[in-house]
């Protein structure tokens, strides 16, 4: 589902097949195996129970030993993966600008109301990361966000945070 | 036969209520604008209207979001003919061909003829549906805990063995999926597990931040920045009609992906999209001008647009009849009509033969709304296409912080949803299947309460889902597409997947 657009640097699958490294099948079985690993350590608080009586730990336990077995299988198969070193991400810094402006937004939204967080994210993105010119950036943060809150609180009683000025 | 006619019949009478005619024109329009929009697939957009619904009656509901469902189906089609995006993931196949018929100056017929193979399918889907749901629902009255069991269990190996990507992977996301479903208190023992100390995780993480995190979130952070405002086509009315000859050769795709969409949508996993790949494979294979298809070859249009709405009704037979959803829609759609009290399963049919034959009549409304809507105001929705992405996906992300805030006014939901949009980020880049996640969440609770049901029957024997002749049954069948979607990688053979086109995906 990409939108295009962005030029990937091609290279030649071979040569990268042939680089040496970690690969990314790999490293992401060996992710798999640590969440596993982890879960499993959580999860010895919780009673597994027997097998005429499973506890609440019982099912947790089976699913991080299928997990972590997945992984390792697919940490084992994935010789043939592309090199992790390989792997680009272009868009990884926009992506944590984003993500990081949505957290702002997450911590703003009651405490400042939906209006206003809604307004300073919208500017965020569109004035600042985007780069658009003020003036569009005023009306889409402005209209999209009272026009939002009309439809979704106002017309469909959904409540929506207010700010400490009631707005 | 006699009295499933009269069961439509008080359907319809349901249906036809203007009321409810106009939450089907509204869903299909939603629908058909969020189908369009590059992040915006039909589970987010479901997901982001579930909280509109909460304040309406449990019919109306579903068939609001069941508009919105087909109409994304409609609405991604649109935008894979005339400029190459899929607005869902469902159209890819259709861009192949699509697209290419629109450089070839053919826009129109491809639209028409995705609309109509759209509107035959979802048809014939529904009636599928309206024929297998009541069957299956008074056979699963049969079914107890080792039953549950043996029926989740078998879905998941099907989903393995269907899933569009690595098997492994497949599988290894259900148990992330299943594990993220044991997160809060455990039903049985009154435990709360791994919760962090978090009290509003004691309720659980809902479906709505992960399937919004997971697939609009992460599609946005993959996109932004990415793309400007291309030139679209705007076809118009006349231009719209297919030759008698591209009927013709549109007539059997057509049928084909019907039936196929229809029974790949019973299984879980992301049956409308496989069911497109599949269906589109199928079309290439038996062509007698293969070389046609990548160059504007119509069958490529009719087979798999048909499929992916065939599929999106054969969804709706498990979740109704049986109460099991098979993907992460039909999931967020039993979660839209849980909250109004209503549980879907074998015993709706019976108790509440209202809501299941009136949501069966909308979606014949629902249908013909559909085609009634694109194809005459197909020139009107491409305008949303000249909005740029830059300025679209910041007010989409607004939207989904909007719409999982609103399911229960939770804050820690924006929280799951961002982090969910950061996990999906990173497992697409990794080429991760992240349906079965969804779908393991939604499962996770079912699958371990019929298990410890199961066990607590037989005293911890496991022999109770061997003793059960049914269970028996849905096991080893699980068991065979299990060992099916081994033997590649054991063998180092080719699976079905290669000769589709699957796996460069």
């Amino acid at each position: 589902m990409a939108t295009g657009g962005r030029k990937e640097v091609v290279s030649d699958p071979e040569a990268e097949q042939k680089r040496g490294g970690l690969k990314s099948d790999q490293f992401s079985g060996l992710m798999l195996v640590a969440l596993a690993l982890y879960v499993g350590w959580e999860n010895r608080v919780y009673p597994v129970g027997t097998l005429q009586e499973p506890g609440p730990g019982y099912m947790p336990l089976l699913l991080v030993i299928f997990l972590g077995a997945m992984g390792l299988l697919i940490a084992l198969w994935g010789a043939r993966s592309k090199p992790l070193a390989a792997m680009q991400w272009p868009e990884a810094t926009r992506a944590v600008v984003i993500l990081v402006a949505c957290g702002f937004a997450a911590f703003a939204l009651e405490r400042i109301g939906y209006r206003l967080t809604v307004i300073a994210l919208l500017v965020f993105l569109l004035g600042v990361l985007e780069r658009k010119r003020p003036v569009p950036v005023a009306l889409v943060a402005l209209g999209f966000s009272f026009a939002s809150f009309y439809v979704v609180g106002d017309l469909l009683h959904v409540p929506l945070p207010r700010s400490p000025w009631g707005f | 036969m006699v009295e499933t006619f009269n069961d439509l019949l008080l359907g319809f009478s349901v249906a036809l209520q203007p009321s409810i005619l106009v939450y089907a024109f509204v869903g299909c329009v939603i629908g058909t604008l969020v189908g369009m929009m590059p992040g915006l697939g039909p589970l987010a957009g479901i997901s982001l209207l579930l909280p509109a619904t909460f304040g309406l009656n449990p019919i109306i509901a579903i068939v609001l979001l069941a508009g919105v469902y087909y109409g994304a189906m409609y609405g991604g089609s649109t935008t894979s003919i005339l400029m190459r995006i899929p607005g869902e993931a469902a159209s890819v196949m259709t861009c192949i061909d699509g697209y290419a018929m629109t450089q070839n100056g053919r826009a129109g017929p491809a639209l028409a003829i995705a609309a109509i193979g759209s509107f035959i399918a979802g048809t014939l889907g529904v009636i599928g549906l309206m024929l297998l749901a009541p069957t299956l629902a008074a056979f699963a009255l049969r079914f107890g805990p080792p039953e549950y069991t043996a029926l989740l269990l078998m879905g998941l190996f099907i989903l393995a063995y269907m899933s569009g990507g690595s098997m492994l992977k497949t599988l290894a996301m259900a148990g992330l999926g299943l594990l993220i479903g044991m997160i809060g208190i455990d039903i049985m023992s009154g435990y709360t597990r791994f919760s962090f100390n978090i009290v509003e995780l004691g309720d659980g993480v809902g479906i709505v931040p992960v399937a919004v995190g997971l697939f609009g979130v992460s599609e946005i952070l993959l996109t932004a920045g990415g793309a400007t405002a291309p030139d679209v086509q705007r076809p118009k009315l006349r231009d719209l009609i297919p030759s008698r000859e591209e009927f013709r050769l549109s007539a059997g795709p057509i049928a084909r992906g019907s039936l196929l969409g229809f029974l790949i949508g019973i299984i879980p996993g992301s049956a409308h999209i496989i069911s497109s790949f599949v269906s589109y494979g199928i079309e290439r294979r038996i062509s007698k001008h293969p070389e046609r298809f990548g160059n504007g070859a119509i069958e490529g249009v009719a087979g798999p647009e048909s499929a992916n709405n065939a599929a999106a009704s054969g969804a709706f037979v498990p979740m109704l009849a049986l109460g099991i959803p098979t993907s992460p829609v039909t999931a967020v759609m039993i979660a839209a009509i849980m909250v109004h009290g209503v549980l879907p399963g074998p015993m709706l049919i019976q108790q509440q033969p209202e809501l299941f034959w009136g949501f069966v009549a909308s979606m014949y409304v629902g249908n013909v709304v559909l085609l009634i809507l694109n194809l005459p105001m197909v020139g009107l929705f491409v305008n949303l296409l000249r909005i740029p992405y830059s300025y679209l996906y910041p007010c989409i992300l607004c939207f989904c912080i909007l719409g999982t805030y609103s399911v229960a006014n939770n804050l820690i939901d924006v929280w799951i949803l961002l982090a969910m949009g950061a996990i999906g980020y990173v497992l697409r880049k990794f080429r991760y299947d992240l349906a079965p996640v969804a779908l393991g969440l939604v499962l996770a609770p079912m699958i371990e309460l019929s298990l410890r049901q199961s066990l607590a029957m037989s005293a911890g024997d496991y022999g109770i889902f061997l003793e059960r002749p049914i269970a028996t049954t849905m096991l080893v069948l699980g068991l065979i597409m299990f060992l099916f979607a081994l033997k590649p990688l054991v063998f180092k053979g080719k699976d079905w997947r290669s000769t589709v086109g699957l796996e460069n995906e």
